[in-house]
């Protein structure tokens, strides 16, 4: 099988019509948009990245960061389908246990040095090895490596790793299981490759400015921790005739508050809409304030292990305390940024997902509220015996509004008690990991585009299982889907059957919403993901 | 006066230890660990970080080899969130920002709240006492989590004249609205303090005799009234030098300056042990060395106080 990676059409238009001249920066070469002289894009982050090395990022902030300085084998376009990275196409075994990719001859360290299949294999061994000890180990067990679970635990060496460099340029990669969605995870940073003589040569400073080395369409240039980050175009990039942004810069700013002021004053391209405040800044900036869907979802679970209320093991109490929940108050009235209802746990923007027919989301809130009347009264909690509870949120201002209108819903609706307690996030994340909680705040955003990233939670061996709900044909069919080569019906049993048992109550979807300069042209809104790269903007004159 | 010191010093080096033994042991105490995550890690995943951090060794080995790696080293351990940098880093990074805005606020609260407070004493029930007094209570009931929002607000949005926030270095345009935010619930203060306790001592009897010997009331208020009116806000400055000088974590998170101030809090947040107990010793050895200098300045001011 041999599987050609598809340009996009702008990608296209780009390379034909500026082959081998330098972009004079007047217009767009695809969109014939007047362009800004500067081109600067400066975006607000709440908080400092934790490294910008591929390996041992593990923050979102760090990751944005890292996906403009290296580039892997694929990259994402503005609709996250994938397209050629340093690797221009692939070739697939029978049994899509090995891959073969191949890199293109033209890309260049931001040192001159060419970017090679051995960097590829160093990168993926330094991920796997013990000695790094990355908290993305976890990613290259994922990625079904062959034996990368032994070296992760220490009982072979990384050499054993499946992937070999068979020349510069060809890069094969052997899986211990049948994986079809391999090529989409070589576009996470963990994949990316490292420069091996900057590694050995600086060790762990060699990702500070001065020593790093990248392949990436940008550089980092300056970091100034807690105030800014700054990286600036590599020269050395393959595609650099192609890049319209020179430079990109990440402001820490912990308040979001503060940033929507600093956005405003003009001093920033992109800032997050803090809950709430959406409604009047769609009015007062209509082209500046956007909302778009994004793969995570809120919810609260019950806790259904032994330690958990005998209440709770009572599908009739769970489903009355779900369909009790008025959503619409909680996405329109607190969170107010667009941000869709959840009646599924998975998001409905996920690829490949249809959401099931339920007889929860046919209701208007009126029924659902009679029937969860009589579902708890059913279960034999009324005036005389209220149904109480704790709930447990980690600290948070919104976390606490929607945890007080979900206490009031319940309290006014059904006469329910529930006992609120707020708690610092790691003391939250213990409590809940120890299933020592009734009902707990959760939330979860996708590491990929497909419905497993959400319902793998639900398994009952998975170690995000925090509610311990258990039911073996959930299992069953998740195992299913792993070789299935059509997911979708698959995915929607398994909601119709959370639907019914209701472990888990969702209450939203996320949604991104910005504040973003009508200047900036090409922001990929439809990136579910919102993998973004800075080489694909740029900014409009004005 | 000299072996005063020294004895002072000596005494502060096991005191820092047991501070930061005590601290130790509190973090690792709390709940959750700097791995605790939203996503738990496979177990050998986690005992391969554990490894590599020593996390894995018995609690008095690791603080051991914590005091081992200072006095051998000056090594300070590493940062397990920011995996980039370690605690030297982060301290010589986020110090020299937080003694420059911290200082800068410390001088203004002190040179403006001594001012006013000696002003209203002077002129007291006067309009300009009224005035001196309203102030300081206003200034005193804007906290800086208050004053930041609305400084930015007013000088970035509005006037259009100041950067939002950033360090830059320094610049002086990014450090005007941070000193502000920082000093102003201290000038109130430390006005209010010196108000107070001038009108005592110009009610005092010294100050009646020296009225009675015919003194010029300059002559009075500045030999003989200042130090005996400092004294008492002398003893309330050690205490906020300290504070100020490490930072505020309200002015780190407004204005964005990449002090210290946001780091400690952080990382107790986040359990990054290394970082939280490295700038629990600085903010120590300071409140150290502040007080001896507060106890050393009382000799000055009061010919009473020998050492």
């Amino acid at each position: 099988m041999k599987h050609h990676a598809k340009l996009t059409l702008s990608t296209f238009l780009c390379s034909t019509l500026l082959a081998g001249t330098a972009l004079a920066q007047d217009t767009h070469p695809a969109t014939g948009e007047p362009l800004a002289e500067d081109q600067t894009f400066t975006y607000r982050v709440g908080d400092e990245h934790s490294s910008v090395d591929p390996q041992v990022v593990e923050d979102t902030i760090g990751a944005e960061i890292v996906r403009d300085l290296f580039e892997g084998l694929m990259n994402q376009d503005a609709q996250g389908k994938l397209i050629p990275g340093v690797a221009t196409d692939y070739d697939v075994s029978d049994d899509t246990k090995t891959y073969t990719f191949h890199l293109r001859d033209n890309a260049k360290w931001s040192n001159g040095d060419p970017v090679t299949a051995g960097d590829f294999v160093f990168a993926w061994r330094r991920a796997a090895s013990p000695e790094l000890a990355s908290p993305y180990q976890w990613y290259v067990k994922l990625m079904s490596l062959e034996n990368a679970s032994e070296i992760v635990a220490g009982e072979m060496p990384p050499e054993e790793l499946g992937v070999t460099a068979i020349d510069d340029h060809t890069l094969e990669v052997r899986l211990s299981q049948p994986l079809s969605y391999f090529p989409q995870m070589t576009t996470h940073s963990t994949t990316f490759p490292a420069p091996q003589k900057v590694v050995e040569e600086f060790g762990e400073e060699w990702t500070k400015p001065e020593n790093i080395v990248s392949n990436g369409a940008y550089v980092l240039t300056e970091h100034l921790p807690n105030e800014r980050s700054v990286r600036e175009r590599n020269e050395m990039y393959w595609d650099n005739d192609n890049t319209i942004i020179d430079k990109t810069v990440a402001l820490v700013i912990n308040d979001e508050n503060v940033a929507l002021t600093r956005f405003m004053a003009g001093e920033l391209d992109r800032t997050e809409v803090p809950a709430g405040q959406f409604p009047r800044l769609k009015k007062e900036h209509p082209e500046e304030a956007i909302s778009f869907p994004r793969l995570c979802n809120y919810y609260y679970t019950f806790n259904q292990s032994d330690t958990g209320p005998e209440a709770f093991k009572d599908v009739r109490v769970r489903q009355a305390l779900s369909l009790a929940v008025d959503r619409k108050i909680i996405t329109q009235n607190i969170k107010a940024g667009g941000e869709p209802e959840a009646y599924t746990f998975t998001p409905e923007a996920v690829a490949g997902f249809t959401p099931p027919q339920t007889e929860m989301s046919e209701m208007s809130q009126t029924e659902r509220d009679a029937k969860a009347k009589e579902l708890l009264a059913e279960a034999g909690y009324g005036p005389d015996n209220p149904l109480t509870f704790d709930m447990i949120y980690n600290t948070d201002e919104s976390h606490e509004k929607i945890a007080v209108v979900l206490s009031q819903m319940w309290k006014q609706k059904l006469g329910v008690v529930p006992n609120l307690a707020n708690m610092e996030w790691k003391v939250f994340l213990e409590t809940r990991g120890n299933q020592d909680f009734d009902l707990a705040r959760g939330a979860w955003c996708g590491d990929y585009n497909e419905a497993s990233t959400f319902l793998d939670l639900l398994d009952s061996e998975s170690g995000y299982n925090d509610g311990k709900y258990s039911n073996p044909r959930v299992d069953e069919l998740l195992v299913e889907a792993k070789s299935a080569s059509d997911t979708t019906p698959i995915y929607t049993e398994i909601e119709q059957i959370l639907a019914e048992e209701t472990p888990v109550i969702p209450i939203y979807h996320y949604a991104g919403v910005y504040m973003m300069d009508s200047d900036v042209g090409n922001w990929p809104v439809e990136n579910v993901e919102q993998n973004w790269y800075s080489k694909d903007l740029y900014k409009i004159a004005e | 006066m000299i072996s005063y010191v020294i004895r002072r010093l000596l005494v502060a080096v096991p005191t820092i230890m047991l501070l930061v033994i005590a601290a130790f042991f509190m973090m690792h105490f709390a709940p959750g660990g700097p791995f605790t995550s939203e996503r738990p890690l496979p177990p050998e995943v986690l005992a391969n970080i554990e490894a590599r951090y020593g996390l894995d060794q018995p609690l008095w080995k690791q603080l051991w080899d914590y005091f081992t790696n200072i006095f051998l080293h000056f090594d300070f351990g590493p940062s397990f969130r920011y995996k980039d940098r370690d605690v030297n880093d982060i301290i010589a990074q986020g110090f020299p920002i937080s003694l420059t805005y911290g200082s800068l606020a410390f001088l203004a609260a002190s040179i403006v709240g001594i001012a006013l407070g000696i002003a209203a004493a002077i002129r007291h029930n006067t309009w300009l006492d009224y005035f001196a007094v309203s102030l300081g209570i206003a200034a005193q009931a804007l906290p800086n989590f208050i004053m930041g929002p609305i400084l930015i607000l007013t000088f970035t949005l509005w006037l259009g004249l100041l950067p939002g926030g950033g360090w830059n270095g320094g610049q002086w345009e990014y450090l005007i609205m941070p000193v502000i935010a920082l000093s102003t619930s201290y000038m109130g203060n430390i006005a209010r303090i010196t108000r107070s306790s001038m009108l005592e001592v110009m009610n005092s009897n010294f100050i009646r005799t020296a009225r009675a010997k015919g003194l010029p009331e300059r002559t009075i208020i500045w030999r003989h009234a200042m130090k005996p009116t400092l004294l008492p806000v002398v003893s309330y400055l050690g205490p906020v030098f300290v504070y100020v000088l490490t930072g505020s974590v309200f002015v780190d998170i407004y204005f964005s300056t990449g002090g210290l101030g946001q780091s400690y809090v952080s990382s107790a947040l986040t359990r990054d042990y290394a970082v939280l107990l490295g700038i629990t010793i600085l903010y120590g050895a300071l409140t150290v060395v502040v007080n001896l200098l507060t106890d050393l300045a009382y000799a000055w001011f009061d010919p009473k106080i020998r050492y």
